[in-house]
């Protein structure tokens, strides 16, 4: 069903994806608060907690890499 | 058997050969007798003007989306051509690549990309080529979905709260690529349903996708099907044994056994059939469960005449669905006629000259050494 880009004429939309591990400096991840849902930037080291209410649980973001599907 | 002075129908309609029996629990004389060699001393070759005079087609009621119409004087076997053509092999175009940007919303990526493929799109096939690899503007069309939803500051407390709470087909933004700008100008591609509900958002989920749409036909997938219905049925008749009538006092009882409109009982208690509204009957067969009506009617339905009934839910208006079919099936004729004549001129070559060449013929065989 989906396919990583790559496959079919995903390629032209590679240009848009981070490279993963690259040499280049880390870019700040930011990631969602499962308690109040705001955004919160976390450095390496420091501690996981958000910075609107404290919770201490935390969600990844969806990959902005592109997937595809076929509409079947 | 008998029939009405007064009928719509054509007299032709009450010759028993072209009645199939409708009875209790079974039907029967399912297939036709008039072919070659059946009824001795009778012609029944193939014959054109026979044919022309024979067949008739006529639209009866036509709608924006629907139509039934006559097909009469062919076998089963073309008109359920034509009925699964118009199914499976009239091309019509539906998104077919899904490109999935973001989609944060609670319905998975490959839900919604089979919801999107569904969608009826309004874009004339005939304007397309199917698309062999490359997607070019002559066999692609692009359309894009972004939509996030967001709360309303100022929303009044009975009014909606959010905007894009809906993501509807109508939200789908053509993008032009190529020459298509001008070609579609006056009629830009979109949903011939713009109303679609593709999926539901809450405030800061947000649906960011490309989508491909292209060409196909209905036997690769449903999505391509130009109808949402396309069926036949044959024509109903009903015969009143003119030795046996309905008793005057069970008349009403008579006729609310078949369909309304479909039994006519006069002041007198004397039932006669209504020809024009006999398409009407739903062959329910409620008659045949009464002792009383036994030997007073026998149903029956007219085996070359065809009911068609077509629901359109593509760009083709309905009227124009039957014709394209016809289209399709011409091709397909011409296709095997080409391959005749190519078998035809292979022979006569071999005829001619045995020791054939081992290249490949006009069809494309290769004739095998000592074969």
């Amino acid at each position: 069903m989906s396919s990583q880009p790559g496959n079919n004429y995903g390629n032209s939309y590679n240009n848009a994806a981070p490279s993963y591990g690259g040499a280049q400096p880390r870019q700040e991840m930011s990631y969602l608060c499962a308690d109040c849902g705001s955004s919160n930037e976390i450095k390496p080291r420091e501690p996981i907690r958000c910075r609107q209410c404290g919770h201490r649980i935390m969600y990844k973001k969806r990959t902005n890499r592109m997937v595809q599907f076929e509409a079947r | 058997m008998a029939s009405s002075s007064s009928s719509h129908l054509p007299a032709s309609v009450f010759n028993p050969r072209r009645h199939v029996g409708v009875h209790a629990e079974r039907v029967s004389d399912v297939a036709s007798t008039e072919f070659p060699g059946h009824y001795p001393g009778e012609d029944h070759s193939w014959n054109l003007a026979k044919f022309k005079e024979n067949l008739k087609v006529s639209v009866k009621r036509l709608s924006q989306r629907s139509v039934e119409f006559d097909l009469v004087g062919v076998d089963a076997s073309i008109a359920n051509a034509f009925r699964r053509i118009m199914l499976s092999e009239v091309p019509t175009i539906a998104i077919e690549d899904v490109f999935v940007f973001n989609n944060t919303s609670v319905i998975h990526d490959e839900i919604l990309s089979h919801r999107l493929g569904l969608i009826p799109l309004n874009v004339d096939p005939r304007l397309f080529e199917f698309r062999q690899d490359i997607p070019l503007d002559r066999n692609t069309l692009v359309f894009r979905l972004n939509v996030t939803c967001e709360r309303i500051k100022k929303a009044s407390k009975d009014g909606p709260q959010y905007i894009n709470e809906y993501v509807r087909s109508g939200d789908l933004e053509w993008v032009p690529q190529g020459e298509q700008e001008s070609v579609f100008a006056s009629n830009p591609p979109a949903a011939t349903n713009k109303d679609i509900v593709i999926a539901k958002l809450r405030p800061g989920q947000t649906i960011e996708m490309e989508l491909h749409a292209i060409k196909g036909v209905g036997k690769e997938h449903a999505k391509w099907s130009p109808v949402a219905t396309a069926t036949y049925r044959l024509h109903p008749l009903i015969l009143l044994n003119p030795s046996k009538p309905v008793p005057p006092h069970l008349a009403q009882k008579f006729a609310s056994c078949f369909s309304s409109g479909v039994v006519k009982v006069s002041p007198d208690g004397q039932v006669s059939i209504d020809d024009r509204h006999l398409r009407k009957e739903t062959m329910s067969r409620e008659v045949l469960r009464h002792k009383e009506f036994e030997g007073c009617v026998e149903l029956k339905r007219i085996r070359d005449w065809f009911i068609f009934s077509v629901e359109s839910e593509g760009p083709y208006t309905p009227e124009s669905l039957f014709p394209e079919a016809i289209k399709v099936m011409r091709g397909k004729i011409a296709s095997i006629r080409e391959a005749a004549e190519a078998l035809l001129a292979d022979s006569h070559d071999l005829g001619a000259a045995p020791a054939a060449s081992s290249g490949p013929d006009a069809d494309g065989d290769v004739e095998m050494d000592g074969a």
